[in-house]
């Protein structure tokens, strides 16, 4: 909301500066996002002064001068008026400035004197009409000082960010109750021209009522309380200078004498009001009520709209004239042809409102207002100051008493306030008198109890969030100033939650992916998905082409990969852990944490003694997925087991799928190498209902996450004897059937077995490749003898050649 | 002596045993490179070296001998290699058989170096500071229901709170959470207090992405309950953790409201560019918005089933990317999802 920084003073006479006052709004009510100069367009004019000046050589009326513009340097500058005094203070516009007349000035020579900047008069600056000389400044203030903060130049503006709980501080008498209340000055209403207009009661009336021949009839589901007065023979025209200058100072601009008081008040006190040109009312009648299906109005903005029966409408006898709380309707739009006015001053569902315009798709200052919710006892007040402006710029008179369509006028709630509670809450002890003073100063009825007990609270009407204790308190804690409490770490006692075993798992993966050289990407999990309902479809996407949530982590880094081999980057190597979710027939749907790899291009970064083109392959992507799994996995046996179906591999993890290797396909520039890809879950996140509302499941928690660590065996001590195979293997025959008869074969003094080489071609028989392993033989206790070796060798031929007829290699 | 021309594997065994020994007489007695290379020539040479008599000898030897003949073969050039090696580098220099290169400008073997995401550095980073002082690690779901997300955290339905939560849905009741304060919910029905957590994760808005929104962005969550936690611990706790984090500077707290913590409080921290004095980056004000933060609010606790009277807490979150973009220089959130290696490689030297 915008606050203009003099018509706020024209409620509290306090003392503060634009900027300190900014602080205390900030610090106590609502912050003060920015702060605005009206006369932003001077924001480059600085105060110089005159140090020496001349007759211009060749002119009989200008001067030259030297001037200090606090740059350090003194300038030339030529000035054509006659009151250019040495040693006096004016504005000046450097080279390059842009004055609010438009003119940007340059460097250049008047009558062959140069000049570099121009010495402005009132005039050119729009601070006034006078062009007899330059602007002769008396203020005390160093040379290179903006002019802005020299001078009272003109008004501030004030952004306040006024969050949702705080609708009272949308109005400048709002914002004023806490600028008196942080002060310690008085607040009062500014003076109003004119004389407050006179009328006898105007009692509460249900439903229906009427004002000056005027029927008003009220559904008070949609309206509380809805006042209407008529004032007729006004004369619509511009608005005074001191008005348009109001409303200019928050921004709005100036459209009658009539719309401009409405405007008024509505930033004055935030009562919205509207103005409706009674002539164009049909049938005396005023209505609030629900639109009909299909009925239609035409905004003040020019626009038609379709309504339906959640917008609420303000009507006469045949239709709706205005979109209650939104927006008026054009027909019945004060023009200058207006003589006679229906005035509405009303408080209207903020429920509804919200949803009524929301359906119409308008938010105005209006309607802001109304769904955040307009204080119950506010509209007499603001009726009396609309009518008595309206007569004062416009003319008129009242046509009689208004009308107060009212269906019951809300009780304010006591609310108890235990000292006790204040001191638990707030951790300091606010002193109940202290609390009762400031909580009276904003408007709170407050009746303390002998000594320390409890306060009890009546809000004003309109603090229509204070429904509880907390509240009181929170108020309390504000109006001291929070900075007031101590900043001391105090004792605690540690939670019972550990850590999630989930992220125990993430930052385990995470570690080891970093450490094998990998790159962590934080992608979002959109995609296009492929129609079906394998997906979990978003209703209401962003982007319409990826409308749903991935499935699978690496088709998000596909579309990454893809991207960066758009901007020709071909060696990738990025991972991520996030959430993959699949639809179940419920609700909610399965989210899985999952950790993916993607992998392209040069397996090391290039060097002139290392091996070039080496390139990603499966080999690789199978040792990460190992990597992975087992710092994902660390108590399960990991198995890589060669699949189809698109994938090369899928990890097993204690016998359990956990998910799989494989060659990505992309849509890949010719140059590209394959990309791998690897997926594994880490785990499905929980989300269930822990326990109903209002309930907790204290007491089955989970105990501690089981953890595993790697068991000690001795370092051996006897020298270990090793030998090569190279064997003959058949088509059909995996290695892995191979190791696994060579290691029942050895028995238990087989240390380790490493496949080294694979060869085909010369040498070896069609449809056959040869394969090479290093056994590592070592016996605990004792040196192994030669025969011993050769025995175990002969008897791992034997058996390889018995059971898969593999051979050694001869040549 | 040479080989006769059908030698037997006696014949064979005997001669290269000898030629082995000369050999390695040589090469372990060459008193220089030179004499090495000449040794080398000798024996292993391409054209004339001695090893390659036997070599062809192997042709001609009988077929049953073949495989015992080829391993001697293998096993004595083996030898002589290793030798051979191993006197070229004991001659090459002082004591331990190494030379170096001869030109130590040439670059160093690069390798890959691996990195987290910068938000993730940034999580980790708050995180290890909240460790300290007792926090563990707590998670949720991404997709939420309506009841997490919004009903047991205190928003009004159809209020004007709810706008600053634009949210993505799945269905009716079920959609994309729009902050971790879920978490808080899960953790204080699951675990009785005290209860000391972090929650870090990532949220959704239907936000349109630009330099500065994202759709999803990462919050990192914090929740304390226990008997007698004040407001007073809220600000002590949250100004230490600003300390340290962000080095010697001064915090402030002012008012602001999230329906789930009353009293509700924005924690700013001196703005690092202009110490205070006001510049473009914090709106002349000399402060920067850090944290979101509160006393958490009876209903809240009441609606995880825990007493409100007993027990009392204070929450705070944050957006850790924001705190990433100025940490790094960024001024366009989208690089943080882009997955650029270019970038990502920047944040790994």
């Amino acid at each position: 909301m915008n606050v203009s920084y003099e018509w706020l003073r024209a409620f509290v006479p306090f003392e503060e500066t634009p900027a300190q006052l900014r602080e205390l709004i900030t610090t106590h009510a609502a912050t003060v996002d920015d702060l605005v100069h009206l006369r932003a367009d001077l924001a480059d004019i600085v105060v110089a002064r005159v140090v020496e000046e001349g007759p211009h050589p060749d002119s009989d009326h200008l001067h030259v001068t030297r001037v200090d513009d606090g740059s350090g340097e003194l300038l030339d500058v030529v000035c054509g008026a006659a009151n250019v005094t040495a040693g006096k203070l004016y504005p000046f516009a450097r080279v390059g400035v842009t004055i609010p007349t438009g003119i940007t000035l340059e460097k250049r020579k008047i009558r062959g004197q140069t000049s570099n900047g121009m010495l402005c008069s009132a005039r050119e600056l729009k601070l006034g009409d006078d062009h007899a000389g330059i602007m002769e400044l008396s203020v005390d203030v160093p040379p290179g000082t903006p002019l802005l903060r020299a001078l009272p130049l003109s008004d501030m503006q004030f952004v306040v960010d006024v969050l949702p709980n705080r609708p009272d501080l949308l109005s400048h008498l709002g914002v004023a109750r806490e600028v008196s209340a942080a002060t310690g000055k008085p607040l009062a209403l500014p003076a109003l021209p004119g004389e407050a207009p006179v009328w006898g009661e105007a009692p509460h009336v249900r439903h229906e009522g009427t004002t000056a021949g005027v029927t008003v009839r009220v559904d008070h589901a949609l309206a509380p309380r809805y006042m209407g007065l008529v004032i007729k023979g006004v004369k619509v025209g511009p608005s005074p200078e001191w008005l348009v200058k109001r409303l200019e100072s928050v921004g709005s601009r100036s459209i009658n004498n009539v719309v401009d008081a409405s405007n008024y008040v509505l930033h004055e006190v935030g009562q919205p009001t509207h103005a409706f040109d009674l002539a164009r009312l049909a049938g005396a009648t005023v209505q609030v009520r629900a639109a009909r299906k299909g009925e239609k109005i035409v905004t003040l903005d020019g626009v038609e709209r379709a309504l339906d029966e959640t917008v609420t409408v303000i009507a006469d006898a045949e239709r709706a004239h205005a979109i209650a709380g939104v927006m008026g309707g054009r027909d019945s739009e004060v023009t200058d042809a207006t003589t006679d006015l229906f005035l509405e001053v009303a408080v209207f569902d903020a429920r509804r409102t919200r949803t009524g315009r929301k359906r119409v798709g308008l938010s105005t200052d209006a309607s802001y207002r109304f769904e955040r919710g307009v204080d119950f006892a506010l509209p007499p007040m603001a009726l009396e100051r609309l009518a008595r402006l309206i007569m004062a710029v416009a003319g008129g008179q009242v046509a009689g008493p208004p009308v107060d369509v009212v269906e019951q006028v809300p009780v304010p709630r006591a609310v108890t306030v235990r000292s006790s509670r204040v001191a638990k809450v707030l951790g300091a002890r606010v002193p109940s008198v202290d609390a009762a003073a400031r909580l009276t100063a904003i408007g709170f009825t407050v009746d303390a109890e002998e000594g320390e007990g409890e306060l009890t609270v009546v809000a004003p009407s309109w603090r229509a969030d204070i429904v509880r204790e907390i509240d009181v308190i929170e108020e309390i804690a504000r109006l001291k100033g929070y900075d007031w409490f101590p900043t001391e770490i105090r004792p605690f006692r540690p939670g019972t939650p550990p850590d999630d075993p989930i992220w125990v798992q993430s930052d385990r993966v995470r570690e080891t992916l970093v450490s094998l050289g990998l790159l962590e990407a934080r992608p979002m999990p959109f995609t296009k998905g492929d129609g079906a309902s394998r997906f979990v479809r978003v209703a209401n996407p962003l982007a319409e082409d990826e409308p749903y949530l991935r499935r699978e982590l690496l088709d998000t880094l596909a579309r990454r990969a893809e991207d960066n081999l758009a901007h020709l980057q071909g060696n990738l190597r990025l991972f991520e852990i996030g959430s993959a979710f699949e639809p179940t027939g419920a609700a909610m749907p399965r989210e899985i944490v999952r950790v993916g790899v993607l992998m392209m291009g040069d397996r090391h970064p290039e060097h002139f003694a290392s091996a070039r083109g080496q390139r990603y392959d499966e080999w690789d992507a199978k040792a990460v997925a190992e990597r992975a799994a087992r710092a994902a996995h660390p108590a399960a046996d990991i198995a890589l087991v060669p699949a189809d179906g698109g994938w090369l591999w899928r990890v097993h993890a204690g016998g359990r799928d956990v998910g799989g290797v494989r060659h990505v396909a992309l849509d890949a520039p010719v140059w590209a190498a394959p990309a791998f890809g690897v997926e594994i879950d880490l785990a499905e996140m929980p989300n269930a209902d822990v326990a109903p509302a209002g309930q907790n499941a204290h007491g089955t928690a989970p105990g501690p996450v089981g953890r595993h660590w790697p068991q000690y065996r001795p370092v051996p001590t006897m020298p270990s004897a090793e030998f090569d195979l190279a064997l003959l293997v058949p088509a059909g025959v995996t290695s892995a059937q191979v190791e696994a008869s060579i290691r029942a074969a050895s028995g238990e003094l087989l240390e380790r077995l490493q496949l080294f080489d694979q060869y085909t071609g010369q040498g070896v028989p069609e449809g056959m490749r040869s394969l090479a392993w290093r056994l590592t033989l070592r016996h605990p206790e004792r040196t192994l003898r030669d025969k011993e070796i050769e025995g175990r060798r002969s008897k791992i031929l034997s058996v390889l050649d018995q059971e898969l007829h593999v051979r050694a290699r001869t040549s | 002596m040479t080989l006769p021309d059908h030698p037997s594997l006696d014949d064979y065994r005997g001669q290269i045993s000898e030629m082995a020994a000369q050999g390695l007489a040589a090469i372990g007695d060459a008193p220089d490179l030179d004499a090495l290379e000449a040794a080398r020539v000798a024996y292993l040479g391409d054209r004339r070296g001695r090893m390659l008599e036997f070599q062809r000898a192997l042709g001609a030897i009988a077929r049953d001998a073949k495989p015992e003949a080829g391993r001697l073969f293998n096993t004595v050039k083996r030898q002589l290699e290793s030798a051979l090696d191993e006197r070229r580098a004991r001659l090459g220099r002082g004591a331990g058989g190494y030379t170096p290169p001869a030109d130590l400008t040439m670059p160093a073997r690069p390798q890959w170096t691996g990195a987290r995401h910068p938000v993730t550095l940034v999580i980790e980073e708050i995180a290890a500071i909240f460790r300290e002082l007792g926090f563990t690690i707590a998670l949720g779901p991404e997709v939420e229901t309506e009841w997490y997300n919004f009903g047991a955290l205190n928003f009004p339905a159809n209020h004007p709170a709810m706008d600053l939560h634009d949210t993505l849905y799945v269905q009716d009741d079920v959609l994309l959470r729009t902050h971790t304060s879920p978490v808080q919910v899960r953790t204080l029905q699951r675990f009785a207090p005290p209860i000391r957590i972090l929650a870090p994760g990532n949220v959704y808005r239907r936000d349109f992405f630009d330099a500065s929104h994202a759709p999803m962005f990462a919050q990192i969550e914090g929740l304390c309950v226990d008997e007698g936690v004040s407001f007073v611990d809220l600000k002590a706790t949250l100004g230490h953790f600003a300390r340290r984090f962000f080095g010697s500077t001064r915090a402030r707290f002012r008012p602001s409201y999230f329906p789930f913590t009353e009293p509700s409080a924005e924690m700013d921290v001196e703005c690092r560019l202009c110490r205070g004095a006001g510049c473009a980056a914090c709106k002349g004000t000399g402060w920067m918005e850090i944290l979101g933060s509160g006393m958490v609010h009876p209903a809240v606790l009441e609606a995880a089933g825990v007493d409100s009277e007993k027990y009392t807490g204070w929450a705070f979150g944050m957006g850790p990317a924001r705190i990433a973009m100025q940490r790094y220089g960024v001024t366009d959130i989208r690089v943080f999802y882009d997955s650029d290696v270019r970038f990502l490689e920047q944040i790994a030297e």
